[in-house]
């Protein structure tokens, strides 16, 4: 199958200018990652805080340009899209942010939060493009008729469903899920979570799922990367690597994970970060990339 | 060595009315022993720690209950001998360490206050014993260390720095509230490791606040799970996990991901009411699948189900006391 994302070599230095006394440096937040994504699949992509998950998320639709690196989504080459033609071809490659509070406009009602995307892109007139927010709300779980509510007026959940619904409002074919439920709270995560296994089915949707908890990953995920300071040093598909971890900070990441089993003897495996080591990923067994 | 009793927190709305954030609860926290308090936001958990040290602050005051701290009604004390308790004998750790710690003073200086306040230690001895705690809290280089400020630390040395702080008096309880949810999961599990290992060496209680349960299931001995304002649940650890007696325990409990990967999740359906909009009943009945006819009106009393183990729900109201303590 051809894959709907093909990244290879991408690379985002970040700089910081200098000052009087000071020369400018730069770090390299995502340093050399290539990965391949199949129509329908859910990636993921888990790492620590600074890891470079963020960045990459963001580096392949563009939000963050990158500093090298191919990137095809579909067939567009990403990165040679002028701002014109990236405006045209976003309605491709949406995402849903993780702070449900402070990713809706707060002054505006909902519905129009919804409706927003399709009149950028000039589609329908005023009566269907209300019609289709309707059917957005319905597909997300919420009361079309609460349409001209404003953001305030939703709990977390609710809202990071109208996030959704303005994310599918123009039928993209991947979605970019930068950590979609870890602000909201535990027994709602899990109606977030179905909605969004729901709507894959639904709609073909393909996911980039970035995400630092990993028992979630392992629910969803059918493949995922494991990131650590800007570079994959593991990719497989997900119960292979939540079975059998090949890389050693693989193996103390999952050995993090506080187990549900009270009174069950935890066996933490340490990494030693002096241990890093910049190696290419190979093939250990089909389908299973580790950085060894 | 804490006892609270019937405690009742309540604040005070926009429009006059008083709103109950923690409704009558009782727990009770034993001499060296992990009580983790579960609870989403809203449930009243953080409230429950802040009332224990008497830090809510207008539109929220106590308005009943007891807090009953090695023999002591913590709500009849003046203002002058209450400080004496809080961070002398009763220390805590916060999510947010940047809360907590002195921006414009060393690491090193704020632990050597402390330790001069309480009238511990002063001059180079309590220098020296900042040093101390930061090497009991696993903080490497500890010596240099003491000489920096907050915002030279990582999120978990200044989580480590934070906990050295709440041992400097070496206080007999220790209140946590969410200490790790602001870390990575492998800085969560030093910071969980190096907990227990201090209470160990420290025979601390510690009354542990959280909303992941494998943080409970890792460090508690008995688990009070809250919802709006109320315990709904009490047991020991292994019990609670085993055989969760409220509908609400157990929606929890199965909503965890990651158990069987690839299927839909068991959620819970409904959001957590806001603060004055629970109703007469049950708060959990909006939401609850196993609600039947007195849910929605009258509110559960606790039954004993075993005798270590309450639980605040209709379904198990006639449950016959068993002579045998012996359940599943």
């Amino acid at each position: 199958m051809t894959p709907l994302v093909d990244v290879r070599g991408l690379i985002k230095e970040f700089s910081s200018r200098g000052g009087w006394f000071r020369r400018g440096t730069s770090v390299r937040a995502v340093d050399d990652v290539s990965f391949t994504i199949l129509p329908g699949e859910t990636f993921g992509l888990v790492g620590e805080s600074g890891s470079g998950k963020t960045t990459t998320g963001r580096c392949l639709i563009r939000l963050i340009e990158p500093t090298a690196g191919e990137i095809r989504v579909k067939d567009l080459d990403v990165r040679a899209l002028s701002t014109r033609e990236l405006r045209q071809a976003r309605r491709h490659f949406q995402i849903v942010f993780q702070d449900p509070y402070s990713s809706l406009n707060p002054r505006m009602r909902v519905g129009a939060i919804v409706e927003e995307p399709l009149i950028i892109h000039r589609i329908g007139t005023r009566d269907e493009r209300h019609a289709r927010v309707r059917e957005l709300f319905d597909l997300v779980g919420l009361d079309p008729d609460a349409a001209g509510k404003y953001p305030h007026e939703f709990s977390g959940g609710q809202r990071q469903r109208i996030g959704l619904a303005r994310a599918l409002a123009l039928e993209p074919s991947l979605v970019v899920c930068d950590e979609p439920v870890s602000a909201l709270d535990v027994s709602v995560q899990a109606q977030v979570v179905n909605l969004l296994m729901d709507l894959q089915k639904r709609l073909g949707l393909t996911y980039l799922f970035i995400a630092h908890d990993l028992r979630l990953v392992r629910q969803i995920c059918d493949r995922v990367a494991v990131m650590y300071r800007g570079r994959l040093v593991e990719v497989a598909p997900a119960e292979a690597l939540f079975t059998s971890p090949e890389h050693a900070y693989t193996q103390a990441l999952l050995s993090a994970i506080p187990r549900m089993q009270p009174g069950q003897k935890l066996d933490r495996i340490p990494y030693d970060p002096a241990a890093f080591q910049r190696l290419p990923l190979r093939e250990i067994s089909p389908g299973h990339w580790a950085a060894v | 060595m804490l006892a609270v009793e019937g405690l009742r927190t309540v604040f005070r709305l926009p429009d006059g009315r008083d709103a109950a954030a923690v409704d009558g609860i009782s727990f009770t926290v034993g001499r060296g022993e992990t009580l983790g308090i579960v609870g989403e936001s809203g449930s009243g958990k953080s409230v429950t720690a802040l009332s224990i040290i008497r830090l809510v602050m207008p539109p929220g005051r106590i308005a009943a209950g007891r807090i009953e701290f090695d023999g002591r009604d913590l709500l009849t004390l003046g203002d002058e001998e209450m400080r004496r308790v809080r961070g002398r004998r009763i220390g805590f750790v916060f999510q947010e360490p940047m809360v907590a710690l002195n921006p414009v003073y060393t690491i090193g200086y704020q632990i050597a206050e402390t330790l001069l306040v309480h009238d511990l230690a002063r001059g180079a001895a309590a220098k020296r014993r900042a040093v101390e705690l930061l090497e009991a809290v696993r903080v490497p280089d500890p010596a240099r260390r003491a000489a920096e400020y907050p915002h030279q630390l990582s999120g978990g040395l200044r989580q480590r720095a934070m906990i050295a702080l709440a041992l400097a008096a070496e206080p007999e309880l220790v209140i946590a509230d969410e200490p790790t949810t602001a870390l990575d999961v492998t800085i969560q599990a030093e910071v969980l490791d190096l907990l227990r290992d201090l209470r160990q060496r420290f025979h601390l209680s510690l009354l542990l606040i959280t909303h992941d349960l494998g943080v409970v299931a890792e460090m508690a001995d008995r688990v009070a799970v809250m919802y709006c304002g109320r315990i709904v649940e009490q047991a020991p650890v292994a019990r609670l996990f085993a055989s969760p007696a409220h509908p609400y325990t157990r929606g929890l409990l199965a909503s965890i991901p990651g158990l069987e990967p690839g299927k839909r999740l068991a959620a819970i359906p409904g959001t957590v009411p806001a603060l004055g909009r629970v109703g007469e009943g049950c708060a959990f009945a909006p939401r609850c699948g196993d609600r039947f006819s007195p849910c929605e009106t009258i509110a559960p009393d606790v039954t004993r189900v075993r005798p270590d183990h309450d639980v605040r729900c209709h379904l198990h109201a006639d449950a016959p006391a068993r002579a045998d303590g012996g359940g599943s």
